[in-house]
């Protein structure tokens, strides 16, 4: 299978300020790519070198195989949803959504019949005679991505669709696009700096930072194997904890200290390779830190730990302790006794465990 | 673009001591008193031009100046309009209101269109050099008119166009091109550039962005530069005086010409009927594009424009 998308050894410089530096990613059809990172990554740099919009600097880009360095945006087979919309204020949402038909010459009778299709796929027929200016945020999201829609394209950017809304809309938005993706089996990439989007949404994510890619993987991959520190703490809400420690071998045993000021938390593992440093990382995601008793297995480990801080947060309660000279996040379910000030035993599941090293951030295991 | 809602302004309550009734409407009596004075300072040549222009010249000769006429006559506009003298020819302004509005009306609309592609080029459509090029425009603005007569006769005959109207109209073409797309450059930065960017994913060439999407939004500005163009040109002495000749001559050479044609008596009513005709035609645009002319002034500053 050819993928939709292939983006080879790809470069991109202003000037001299390299933004986007040897990214490679391929696509295949049907699938849902999301790009994620901080503000001012390269992200919406990409998409537009993508769609055209920008020149490239290096590398290639392919659709369908095809080379696309010389094509016009037009001539791509994309379409674009943009984080202002980019509607065109003065036409009505009809001629906003059929302006790209109109353009290309197709005949009034098929722009009427496409016009209505998309209309009622997206619930906006009583809007068609509307301009811009006298729709919500929503329903001019809802536009834009009709005039997307409407094109049947091989492949679907989007950048940013959601963040103009509020938090409710966009939760609601994120599930139609994602019944949107499957509805019409489409191909889409699909840019945010929301981690949470990136992960209810995406087949496939790429974490960027800086114009390098940092990681390329399924959620689960994503979200369970971080590549590196920078992936372990951006994606995920609480961040994973990042907990310096000590090993120490002892055979094939290997002990863990973690610093802490009622003295070092000691934990064994087994399965620490020979070839890692004695200092490393430690990343725990909160929710593999909870309450001593509710989670049992060979790999799980308690100790007593004082609680700094609960937090509530209605399906469960967070608390913070300090670990190793950090703070540690852990989800415990929302009847906890667990009292700022007071120990608690908490248990920390080590199967699930991440060992980075400090000096490159690179995942260890 | 994003819409920001800002909060509406909280009066905070008053907690100045309130002045007594009496001093407030005293206030208030005193400052409507003031804008009256001002009011009446500014509308008192108008007042002037216009009361004399429909006396009879015996009347004005034996009366105020500032006196209402007793007996109305239009007899001063009938002459300025077509009788009056000047210099040899005593055809009145008319065919000198003509020559104006031959020549305005293309070439405020010539430069209008220019500076529309301009601005929308400058400020849409980033290539080397865009910036140095408006910079150059710019300059361009600030030239005296003095400067550019003598390279523009010399250009103006090296083309044939000397003492036309069609010549009058260059010059003023290339003299107005400065603001008009200073003015729309102004207007097109604040929109936003992922505009131009959907609209060539969906296909639109350079032209038809334009066309399609840029100038329908521009209607504010058009206004606001058709104003100031119309009022530049058809006000235009210097350009007129210098580039034109017997026959071609715009209405503001004209109205000179009657005023001090020397021969004969000087008749105040018809000078004054000549001028207001003179200015009849921009006090219209006003009248007709006003509020268009402020609300574009304030536009670029207006967030939220686009959608
Ligand atoms: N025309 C330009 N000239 C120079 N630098 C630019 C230009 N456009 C973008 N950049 C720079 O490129 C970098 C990447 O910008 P980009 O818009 O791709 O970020 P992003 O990841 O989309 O961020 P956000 O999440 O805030 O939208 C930024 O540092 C930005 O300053
Ligand atoms: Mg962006």
């Amino acid at each position: 299978m050819t993928p939709i998308l292939d983006i080879q050894n790809l470069s991109k410089n202003y000037g001299a300020v390299q933004i986007l530096n040897d990214v490679n990613v391929a696509i295949d059809p049907g699938e849902f790519l999301v790009l994620v990172g901080p503000s001012g990554c390269g992200k919406s740099t990409l998409l537009n070198c993508i769609a055209g919009l920008e020149p490239i600097s290096g590398g290639a880009i392919r659709i369908g195989g095809r080379d696309m360095t010389q094509v016009s945006p037009k001539d791509r087979d994309i379409a674009m949803v943009f984080q202002s919309y980019a509607l065109y204020p003065t036409m009505t949402v009809a001629k906003n959504i059929t302006f790209g038909m109109k353009v290309r010459g197709v005949d009034a009778a098929t722009q009427a019949q496409k016009l209505a299709e998309v209309a009622r796929q997206l619930q906006i027929e009583p809007l068609l005679n509307r301009r811009p200016g006298q729709l919500s945020g929503g329903q001019r999201q809802r536009v834009a991505m009709g005039r997307a829609v409407v094109r049947d394209p091989k492949l679907f950017l989007f950048d940013e669709p959601l963040s103009n809304l509020d938090a409710k809309l966009r939760v609601s938005m994120r599930s139609e696009i994602k019944k949107l993706h499957q509805n019409l089996g489409a191909t889409m990439v699909y840019v945010t700096h929301d981690q949470i989007e990136a992960m209810t949404l995406a087949t496939k994510i790429v974490v960027m930072k800086g114009g390098v890619v940092q990681q390329i993987g399924s959620p689960a991959e994503i979200y369970n194997h971080p590549a590196n520190l920078f992936v372990a703490d951006f994606m995920g809400s609480p961040a994973m904890n990042l907990i310096p420690a000590r090993t120490r071998r002892q055979g094939d045993d290997v002990q863990i200290e973690i610093a802490r000021a009622e003295g070092a938390l000691v934990v064994r593992q087994a399965s620490y390779g020979h070839d890692r440093p004695a200092d490393v990382i430690l990343g725990l995601r909160p929710e593999d830190i909870v309450e001593a008793g509710f989670r049992s297995g060979a790999t799980v480990q308690a100790a007593k730990c004082r609680i700094d801080l609960v937090e509530p947060a209605g399906a469960d309660t967070y608390v913070v302790s300090e670990l190793g000279g950090k703070q540690v996040t852990a989800r415990l379910h929302a009847e906890t006794k667990a009292q700022p000030g007071a120990m608690l035993d908490l248990a920390f599941d080590l199967a699930k465990v991440s060992f980075f090293a400090p000096d490159t951030g690179e995942r260890l295991n | 673009m994003t819409d920001y809602s800002y909060p509406a302004p909280t009066m905070s309550p008053d907690t100045r001591p309130a002045p007594s009734r009496y001093g407030q409407t005293a206030l208030r009596w005193l400052l409507f008193t003031l804008l009256g004075l001002f009011a009446l300072f500014y509308l008192m040549p108008l007042f002037v031009m216009v009361t004399t222009s429909l006396k009879s010249l015996e009347e004005i000769r034996s009366g105020s100046l500032v006196a209402f006429p007793r007996d109305v006559t239009f007899e001063a506009w009938r002459t300025a309009w077509s009788g009056a003298c000047t210099g040899i020819q005593c055809e009145g302004l008319r065919p000198y209101f003509w020559n104006s509005v031959l020549l305005a009306v293309p070439a405020v609309l010539i430069s209008s269109f220019l500076g529309a592609a301009n601005g929308y080029v400058i400020a849409q459509w980033n290539f080397r050099g865009a910036n140095l090029i408006f910079s150059a425009m710019l300059f361009g603005c600030f030239i005296p008119f003095q400067v550019v007569l003598l390279p523009m006769a010399r250009m103006l005959g090296l083309m044939g166009l000397a003492g036309t109207i069609p010549g009058l109209i260059f010059a003023h073409v290339i003299y107005g091109i400065g603001f008009t797309t200073l003015f729309f450059r102004n207007f097109y930065v604040t929109i936003p550039s992922d505009l131009v960017k959907a609209a060539k994913v969906d296909g639109a060439g350079f032209f038809r962005i334009f066309w399609s999407i840029f100038l329908p939004l521009s209607l504010p500005i058009i206004v606001v530069t058709v104003i100031w163009q119309f009022t530049q040109i058809w006000n235009d002495f210097l350009f007129g005086v210098s580039f034109s000749q017997a026959g071609t001559q715009p209405i503001t050479v004209a109205l000179n010409n009657i005023v001090n044609s020397t021969t004969g008596i000087k008749e105040y009513n018809v000078d004054m009927a000549a001028a207001i005709i003179a200015g009849l035609p921009t006090l219209l645009v006003y009248v007709v594009a006003g509020k268009y002319f402020i609300r574009g002034l304030t536009a670029g500053s207006v967030k939220g424009l686009m959608q």
